[in-house]
């Protein structure tokens, strides 16, 4: 059971025999994916026909990721999108966080436990109310004062706004969680001082939350861009790399999905490794 | 602004503070004078911290003013105000180095980066940290924590420097070091210090005044020598220093000196405090050290009352000694300083002793009397 | 101590943005939902308020029959998420020290954070027929041709568990971590087996972070749209496509909506009835994920 029990070698081994099995489980996919990335052949399926980069480069009649035109634009598309919405999620999330942590008001508790519900509400559903309102404000705003406002069309406002509903609400509650554990006799011997306000936000509070605003920076930058369900919805002519690798693959995956799978893959393990860096630990540590 | 010439650095005039129905803190007058080490002494609930945070502009009395360096505080915020404060746990910056904790009020205010850097050098060899600008905060020792909290208001020149019961966080050797060091800041520096504790033998040590304080009142404000030679109240006389209480009744007054008998019949003067009646229920406080030990009657200066005792425990602490009484008769107890000569390291536990002391060194109070 | 009481100005301030985003993303557009679901056309341009659209939903079979098989499919995938979560967060709460227990959550965590396009194309290629799993299982000579592994509702479940398990495994660290082992050594001590410490003491303590878990793959799993139509092609029948189907293929938004409704009241009230179940507030069991 634990370490401090008696187990027998049989027991011991089992939990790891166990994790080897739930990793292999975990990883097949993946590796999978990247493994065929390279595979000299036109469709993501063995047999193994020999190493190629043609699916990165481009070569014969074969379309390599860096020629694909439609894929690169919805990447940019969706790193975009991802910049704009961890923008907004990390500045509303500090707010909310102040508002939650610190201000008193009636009803707070209540506007507290009403910040958690994007968390409980399915995507598909966020996208769809959005996408309705939005309709309704686009019409009204039409109907009343004959103004065309584009950005209420599915498109890429639509789509960051879609994110941002629910992402918010990640990030507030990241970096609420550190705003409560400061220690607020900080503040007021800052203040004493001499500090005003202000230069106690400036240089005391704030660079107490910087893990927090950058935990919650990568993990909405993530989240975004990785979005589905919502961004489905929501999406218009320029379709994020999500929904565009969906529709190909419906149609029949050709490795290129691999190749740019591949990429996405190192390119979230890259941000991962500045994420452990900067001090996101397993739970528990200090 | 420096307040004229003998003005006093800190006085307030008839504070309030109320929480809810309870007044923490009940129309508090006084004064401190410039270059002094005041401490303020009371239980935990009395409201020192209130005091305390009000003088620093976190808090605003309901009622009264306070006067810093002869200048009204009334409306001025604590980032204003010519008073700065060490903190109970310190509030050090942790995410800052030792140089810049210190300088950061003076980097507040403006002040030009090579003339911080020197102030702050200054300072942290004043205080006995030589060169531990880089350093950071969670590599310090305790003692030097509290060493960085004090140059890092001290080296903003304030009129006032509030402390709220820095040592209690340190353990005892390092205590009894840092209260050496606090006096000596203090003179070197000639800053008015206001320090709030619980632990008398700190206010004691520290002070040149002493404001005992409970329920939000001051009971007595003396040196701490008048403190604890001259208590005024019940409450003072059991609060400083160890004390013997002996509750009983007045059975007769003569001049100065009372006799009173306790419950259980035993006979005993003290020096009277305040008006007493024949009758009045009183209470006697006699401490351990004015009490004289022999082992028999006969080696005991004439003139008092004599007490049998037996010995109940024995309070070893090398210098500081004591022995546990308990009278033959009624069953009295009572503790008493063990002489430093050594002269009873031998005393076993039920040996009989005798005991007496002077009434001019025991003070005798109305029950219930408070002081003014 | 200072309480930071705002001055209206800040108090102001600090409240837009929240309004905004709780009343203009997810109020209001939910009261436009619950508005359009409750409209029918009976003419071009043309509405009535009606109930039509939920009627619809009784009355045709595919409709409700699809909306109960996915909860009845999800149900089965958290239970199954959640067996095989468990395992591992033992391991890695109690087991696992220092660091080889850091490595095994980020080990954990890596596939999460690429997207669930990237997860489910590898289980496209493992398990279609011509991929990698059914090639192996002709070349070990276990079938004779090799097997379409896709389009089962064996193979949503496998999609739908992987895609959960982070969602699992993280809450469950969390309760299992707070378990004091010397609470376990004392039953032991105390004559416990195996199986009654588990049953007695821990998962009463992992309770918490159960739901939590629980409620959160199951939300997950029950909103999933990619992963049933990419496994389960056209026999999938997952309640979400036909959401998808309703507002995007056939504009019919007012279906759409009643459907997106009904969705959305399932999902609230397993959450509800697994909140109540287990005696949790819904704010801590969301903090906790």
């Amino acid at each position: 059971m634990i370490p401090s029990l008696p187990r027998s070698p049989a027991q011991r081994a089992l939990p790891w025999g166990y994790a080897a099995l739930f990793f292999a489980f975990l990883f097949l996919p993946l590796a999978v994916v990247a493994v065929f990335a390279f595979n000299d052949a036109p469709y993501p399926a063995p047999p193994w026909r020999g190493f190629t980069l043609d699916w990165f480069t481009g070569g014969g009649r074969r379309t390599g990721l860096f020629a694909d035109g439609p894929l690169l634009h919805s990447l940019w598309t969706s790193t975009l999108v991802a910049a704009w919405v961890t923008l907004l999620a990390v500045a509303v999330g500090t707010t909310n966080a102040f508002l939650i942590e610190r201000a008193r008001f009636r009803g707070r508790a209540a506007l507290s436990l009403l910040m958690l519900a994007p968390l409980v509400i399915p995507g598909v559903i966020l996208g769809i109310s959005i996408l309705a309102f939005a309709s309704r404000v686009a019409q009204f705003a039409d109907d009343m004062f004959g103004l065309e406002l584009d950005f209420l069309r599915p498109g890429l406002p639509l789509v960051v706004l879609g994110q941002f509903s629910y992402i918010v609400a990640i990030a507030t509650l990241t970096i609420g969680a550190r705003l409560q554990r400061f220690d607020t006799t900080l503040e007021e011997a800052a203040w004493n001082l001499g500090a005003t306000r202000p230069a106690v936000l400036w240089t005391i509070t704030l660079p107490y939350l910087k893990p927090a605003l950058l935990g919650a920076a990568a993990i909405s930058f993530l989240m975004s861009f990785e979005n589905f369900n919502t961004t489905l919805m929501l999406a218009g002519a320029e379709p994020p790399l999500t929904v565009l690798m969906y529709g190909r693959m419906r149609e029949g995956a050709s490795p290129v999905l691999n190749a740019v799978s591949l990429f996405l893959m190192i390119a979230s393990a890259l941000l991962a490794l500045v994420l452990m860096r900067g001090g996101l630990r397993a739970p528990r540590a200090p | 602004m420096t307040a004229p010439p003998g003005a006093p650095d800190l006085e307030t005039r008839a504070i309030v503070k109320r929480f809810g129905g309870h007044a923490a803190v009940a129309g508090l007058s006084f004064a401190v004078a410039r270059g002094s080490f005041f401490s303020i002494l009371g239980p935990s609930g009395c409201g020192k911290t209130t005091l305390l945070r009000m003088i620093a502009g976190f808090q605003q009395p309901d009622a009264g003013e306070i006067l810093i360096g002869g200048r009204a505080m009334a409306g001025v915020a604590p980032n204003r105000r010519p008073v700065n404060m060490v903190f109970q746990h310190l509030a050090l910056f942790p995410m800052m180095s030792v140089a810049e904790n210190v300088a950061y009020g003076l980097t507040r205010r403006g002040v030009a980066r090579a003339e911080t850097a020197r102030r702050v050098e200054a300072m942290l060899e004043r205080v006995g940290l030589p060169g531990a600008q880089a350093r950071r905060v969670h590599e310090l020792s305790g003692g030097q924590k509290q060493r960085v909290a004090i140059a890092r208001s001290l080296v903003l020149e304030p009129t006032l420097l509030l402390l709220d019961e820095p040592l209690g966080a340190l353990d005892l050797k390092l205590r009894e070091h840092m209260k050496i060091e606090l006096k000596q800041l203090q003179a070197a520096f000639g800053t008015t210090f206001v320090y709030i504790t619980h632990d008398q033998s700190e206010a004691l040590v520290l002070s040149d005044q002493v404001a005992v304080m409970n329920a939000g009142r001051f009971e007595q404000v003396g040196s701490p020598q008048a403190l604890y030679y001259e208590p005024l109240t019940p409450f003072v006389a059991g609060f400083v220093g160890a004390n013997n209480r002996l509750a009983g009744q007045a059975t007769a007054v003569n001049g100065d000196i009372v006799e009173l008998v306790t419950p259980q019949g035993l006979v005993l003067r003290a020096r009277r405090r305040g008006s007493i009646a024949a009758g009045d229920a009183v209470e006697a406080y006699v401490r351990p050290e004015v009490a004289l030990l022999a082992r028999d009657a006969a080696a005991l200066p004439p003139g008092h009352p004599v007490l049998q005792a037996a010995v109940d425990s024995l309070l070893f602490d090398g210098a500081n000694s004591a022995v546990l009484l308990r009278e033959a008769r009624t069953g009295l107890e009572l503790r008493v300083a063990l002489p430093q000569t050594g002269q009873f390291a031998d005393l076993r536990v039920g040996e009989t002793v005798a005991v007496t002391f002077d009434p001019e060194r025991a003070v005798c109070f109305r029950s219930g009397a408070q002081g003014g | 101590m200072a309480e930071a009481r705002y001055p209206r100005l800040m108090l102001a301030l600090l409240l837009a943005p929240a309004l905004l985003w709780l009343l203009g993303l997810i109020v209001l557009p939910h009261v436009e939902l619950a508005v359009l679901s409750l409209r029918a056309r009976i003419a071009p341009r043309v509405y009535e308020t009606s109930l039509a659209q939920y009627r619809t939903f009784i009355e045709e079979p595919l409709y409700w029959h699809t909306f109960v098989r996915t909860a009845v499919l999800s149900v089965l995938a958290t239970a199954l998420t959640l067996l095989l979560a468990f395992p591992i967060a033992w391991t890695i709460a109690k087991i696992a020290h220092g660091r080889s227990r850091s490595l095994l959550f980020v080990l954990c965590l890596i596939p999460f954070w690429v997207s669930e396009t990237v997860r489910t194309l590898g289980w496209m290629i493992l398990l279609r027929e011509s991929g990698v799993v059914p090639q192996a299982l002709v070349a070990l000579g276990l079938a004779a041709t090799p097997p379409e592994l896709l389009y089962h509702d064996a193979t949503i479940l496998v999609g739908l568990v992987y895609t959960s398990l982070l969602f699992m495994v993280v809450p469950l660290i969390g309760a299992l971590d707070t378990l004091d082992d010397a609470l376990i050594e004392a039953a032991y001590d105390l004559g416990g087996s195996g199986a009654d410490i588990l049953r007695r003491i821990i998962i009463p303590h992992a309770a918490p972070g159960i739901t939590a878990g629980c409620i959160v793959v199951f939300m997950l799993t029950v909103g999933n749209y990619l992963t049933p139509t990419l496994l389960g092609g056209k026999n999938s029948l997952w309640f979400t496509e036909q959401i998808y189907t309703q507002f995007i293929t056939r504009f019919n938004w007012e279906q759409g909506a009643a459907f997106g409704f009904l969705l959305l009241v399932l999902s609230t009230a397993i959450v509800w009835a697994g909140l109540k179940l287990a005696g949790q507030r819904f704010g801590d069991v969301m903090r906790r994920t």
